[in-house]
């Protein structure tokens, strides 16, 4: 395995990482919810009773962060390789997947794991696993 | 009360997820390649997020009440079950495939361009399918 040390940011992770958990931690110990984005979003999606409120306040406050961070600095630069029809197939996968598995990246991937939830461990599992599968094929066996 | 606590907890992850340099697919799909020069950050961004949580998540298992006064929502379900591996199976490949997840996409919509916006239109649009998937009267019945 070769490490990649001009891009690796071993510092500026950690402490944004602790931010994420920040957050994370703020909004179990306040509103007694789970930070997961896709469970946030996705339950927006069938639109019935009074369950919307807290969810549009914490989807804006995210979608608002790259205006906040711009206030104090540069926003970093950032290179998306994807093109148009594997935006949109990432997409959809992303969408259903995350419905199905009841979490992604935050909600299993963070609040779950700091749960220790067997559950959150083995959906995080899967979706580590199937990334790195699909980064090798997309990268090393097709590209 | 509960929606601004809710709103400033979405700026701090997203904000999290911006010094941490989630918001760039491209850093995100350089952790995912471990045949290729490997990016470990995504690594300490979860260790750092876990870090934090694993003090918070035990300090509310705790209590019954969050301290605004609601019920604690914490996740019951434990069952490991299909439906949990294939949707994080198909989740992972979306992942790998552009280098978004549902954070990074959703914080990258005001500053990155069209890109988010036709990751995040699809993801929706795969939100829906799941809804509409789950209300055919057809459908088996998921073993608990």
């Amino acid at each position: 395995m070769m490490i990649d040390w001009a891009s690796f940011t071993p510092w500026a992770s950690l402490a944004g990482g602790a931010l994420i958990g920040l957050s994370a931690a703020l909004f179990v110990l306040f509103n007694g919810r789970i930070a997961g984005i896709s469970g946030i979003l996705g339950g927006l999606l069938p639109w019935p009773k009074g369950d919307i409120a807290w969810r549009v306040a914490f989807l804006l406050g995210l979608i608002a962060a790259p205006a906040a961070y711009g206030l104090f600095a540069p926003l970093p630069a950032v290179q998306v390789d994807a093109g148009t029809a594997t935006l949109v197939v990432a997409g959809l996968l992303v969408g259903i997947g995350t419905r199905y598995g009841a979490g992604c990246t935050s909600g299993h991937g963070v609040c779950g794991l700091s749960r220790l939830s067997p559950r959150s461990l083995v959906a995080t599992a899967a979706f580590m696993a199937a990334g790195f599968v699909t980064v090798f094929i997309v990268r090393h066996l097709i590209g | 009360m509960h929606i601004i606590m809710a709103l400033v907890a979405g700026l701090v992850f997203g904000i999290g997820l911006i010094i941490s340099g989630m918001t760039d697919p491209s850093k995100v799909i350089g952790f995912l390649d471990l045949a290729g020069r490997w990016d470990p950050s995504l690594g300490f961004v979860m260790g750092g997020a876990i870090l934090v949580g694993l003090v918070a998540f035990r300090f509310a298992a705790g209590r019954d009440k969050s301290l605004l006064g609601d019920a604690m929502r914490l996740p019951t379900a434990t069952h490991i079950d299909r439906r949990l591996v294939l949707g994080g199976l198909a989740f992972g490949a979306g992942w790998g495939l552009a280098g978004y997840c549902p954070g990074p996409a959703l914080a990258s919509l005001v500053s990155g361009g069209g890109k988010p916006l036709i990751f995040v239109a699809a993801m929706i649009v795969g939100m829906v399918l799941f809804e509409l998937l789950e209300r055919l009267p057809a459908r088996r019945k998921p073993a608990a």
